[in-house]
């Protein structure tokens, strides 16, 4: 029984059936990638995940409880982080003050009416924030606007924004997109180290098959919202029916 | 000091300082003098001053942080003037009971309107805080006569109950508000050669809880909650993914703003027990929007300077007449003087609306910040070149 147990899921929109019947069953501590052709509903599925769209039929349970109908906020706080295709921060936040927010929503819950007390008096998120950035490599930048900073530091950032809450599964939505290799690369090197030193589980979602061979444990292939294969690196690589549906004649 | 940084103290008592000397600060000019009319320093402005130095604070609480623009706070404004005269009216004239009314009335209003409102954002959020608003003052204006006394708006009489107090005074009159016995309206007056500086309780008593509210809001500015207001502007979509619901951030906001708007509506039915719906109009609503932008949405001080911009120049420009500018003007050729006159006329007395709206126009364009931006910037100026000035002899020195 996986951590993330996704059971005959679909989904329509209007004339489209853009999720077929997905069943999934991610493992702890492995990193899982969902791979598939443009249009294959990757984008779908994962939105099932985190709350922003409810499934037509089937079941979505995170480590036994079912997430379907809760609020993106809630699903989060049961232990699902989500990193965006283009990273989502807060712009006009300074970086610290950016680590500092999900330090406040892991101590205090979805709501608090902290309004009295200083910031700066709030010593342990303070910390957390600080080790966190000091992980990252950012803490040079602690005073920078977010915005300010470069595609790569952004998505860092918000991969650390998302580690400092300690999720148990971490989603990422093609955590590479629109980058150039070097930045790549560096997002390849930074979750290999999350993975190696972390208790956690991924759930990646991406296009580029560098990324994807050099992180997974295991491979989904979705094809026209339904899974073709689910099975190791090694074997999808070989696999004709996944040479046909994605990766093309000269792959 | 306080709990405040360095920075928050030092404009903490900045504003003290001014607010406390406002009678001579708002007076340099000499009682017989022809700059007199520049005078700003008697009670009922001074008053005017501090209360909607508290409604732009409160206002900025939303606005700056959050990015909601409410384009109805007046409503909140005329509510905590209704529960402070019905205070008046039932209970005594001391002021305390009506402010604390007004704050909690105007609370709930809050809390029921910003429930609505809030489940829209941008535009949609604004039109209909407006439309609540003006819902508001039509009723007072009419359905609701019975408690808001519509068109005349509601005032004291003579055979109010005033149970912890008296209907009358021994000769007949209605009661003045008061503070446990210290009238609001007791001026004292300090006559300095040929000035003449007014000292009035109740602008006293706003001004101190306007350094309560400003201390409050710096408290909120710098805490967890505000850094959370300041997400929401920010990124929602990030928020909701970070496990925080943005709406009770929003709707707690919002009632805190309610709360300062109506302090602001029970402080000025203290100083002159009346409340009409013409408080409550759109107009209002929009002036409050004014005062903020112009002087720095999101800054701390912004507000409460932008407030008193606007109050100076609808006071002061407004009072300018044609006699009093061929009075400044008569040194100047029949001809020419009459054209000059000509040409300044439709920007005084009745036309200030006109120069204020130039003078938004020119900050908003060329200052985004406000008022607060144009001061840093002059600061940065001045630094600029003194740095300069120092670096200049610095070279002179030959290293040893």
């Amino acid at each position: 029984m996986g951590i993330l147990e996704v059971k005959n899921v679909g989904k329509r929109f209007g004339g489209l059936q853009a999720l077929g019947d997905v069943n999934l069953s991610v493992k702890e501590n492995t990193v899982h990638a969902i791979i598939g052709p443009n249009g294959a509903g990757k984008s779908t599925l994962l939105n099932c995940l985190v709350g922003k769209l409810i499934p037509d039929t089937g079941s979505v349970m995170f480590d036994g409880q079912s997430v379907l109908g809760r609020k993106p906020f809630e699903i989060n706080q049961m232990g699902i982080s989500r990193v965006f295709q283009t990273p989502e921060i807060f712009g006009d936040l300074t970086v610290l003050e950016n680590m500092m927010i999900p330090c406040f929503a892991k101590r205090d819950g979805a709501f608090s009416l902290n309004a009295i007390s200083s910031v700066l008096g709030q010593k342990d998120v303070l910390e957390t924030a600080e080790k966190m950035l000091e992980e990252m490599n950012m803490a040079d930048k602690r005073h920078m606007h977010a915005a300010a900073m470069s595609r790569g530091d952004k998505r860092r950032l918000e991969i650390g924004m998302c580690l400092s809450q300690e999720p148990r599964l971490l989603l990422l939505d093609e955590p590479t997109a629109g980058m150039a290799r070097a930045d790549t690369n560096n997002t390849i090197d930074l979750l290999k180290e999350i993975k190696e030193q972390r208790d956690i589980t991924i759930a990646i979602i991406e296009h580029d098959m560098h990324v994807v061979f050099s992180l997974a444990d295991r491979i989904t292939v979705l094809a026209q919202g339904t899974p073709l294969v689910e099975d190791e690196p090694q074997n999808i690589r070989g696999n004709p029916k996944v040479r046909e549906a994605y990766l093309g004649e000269s792959a | 000091m306080f709990g405040l940084d360095n920075k928050d103290t030092r404009m903490l008592l900045v504003v003290a300082v001014l607010t406390l000397c406002a009678p001579f600060i708002l007076n340099p000019f000499p009682t017989d003098s022809a700059m007199a009319q520049f005078n700003a320093g008697y009670p009922d402005l001074m008053q005017r001053f501090v209360i909607f130095g508290i409604f732009a604070i409160g206002f900025n609480i939303l606005f700056g942080l959050t990015g909601y623009l409410s384009f109805g706070h007046a409503a909140f404004l005329g509510v905590g003037s209704y529960s402070a005269v019905w205070m008046f009216k039932l209970l005594s004239m001391n002021v305390i009971p009506a402010i604390l009314l007004a704050v909690v009335i105007s609370g709930l209003f809050a809390l029921l309107i910003g429930f609505v409102s809030l489940r829209r954002s941008g535009i949609y959020f604004s039109i209909l805080t407006l439309a609540f608003a003006q819902m508001s003052f039509n009723l007072a204006y009419s359905v609701l006569t019975p408690i808001t006394n519509g068109e005349t708006g509601l005032q004291l009489t003579l055979d109010d109950p005033r149970i912890l107090g008296v209907s009358a005074t021994a000769d007949g009159s209605i009661p003045v508000t008061s503070l446990f016995g210290l009238e609001m309206r007791s001026t004292f007056e300090m006559v300095v050669g040929p000035w003449a500086f007014q000292f009035n309780a109740g602008y006293y008593l706003a001004a101190f809880i306007l350094l309560a509210a400003f201390y409050l809001s710096i408290r909120i500015f710098r805490s967890p909650f505000g850094m959370m207001l300041r997400a929401v502007k920010s990124n929602q979509q990030r928020m909701n993914y970070t496990g925080l619901n943005t709406k009770p951030y929003t709707l707690a906001a919002f009632v805190i703003s309610g709360m300062y708007a109506g302090l602001a509506g029970g402080l000025m039915a203290s100083m002159d027990p009346l409340a009409g719906a013409e408080r409550m109009q759109w107009t209002a609503s929009g002036e409050v929007v004014l005062m903020t932008i112009l002087g720095g949405a999101g800054t701390l001080i912004g507000p409460v300077l932008g407030a008193g911009f606007i109050k100076y120049f609808e006071n002061i420009f407004s009072k300018i007449n044609d006699n009093v500018l061929h009075g400044w003007f008569s040194f100047m050729p029949d001809g020419l003087e009459n054209f000059v006159v000509f040409v300044i006329h439709p920007f005084i007395g009745k036309g200030w609306h006109l120069t204020l709206g130039i003078l938004f126009m020119l900050v908003v364009v060329f200052l985004p910040g406000g008022l607060v931006e144009g001061g840093q910037r002059i600061a940065k100026w001045v630094k600029g070149r003194k740095n300069k000035d120092d670096a200049t002899p610095a070279t002179k020195t030959p290293a040893e």
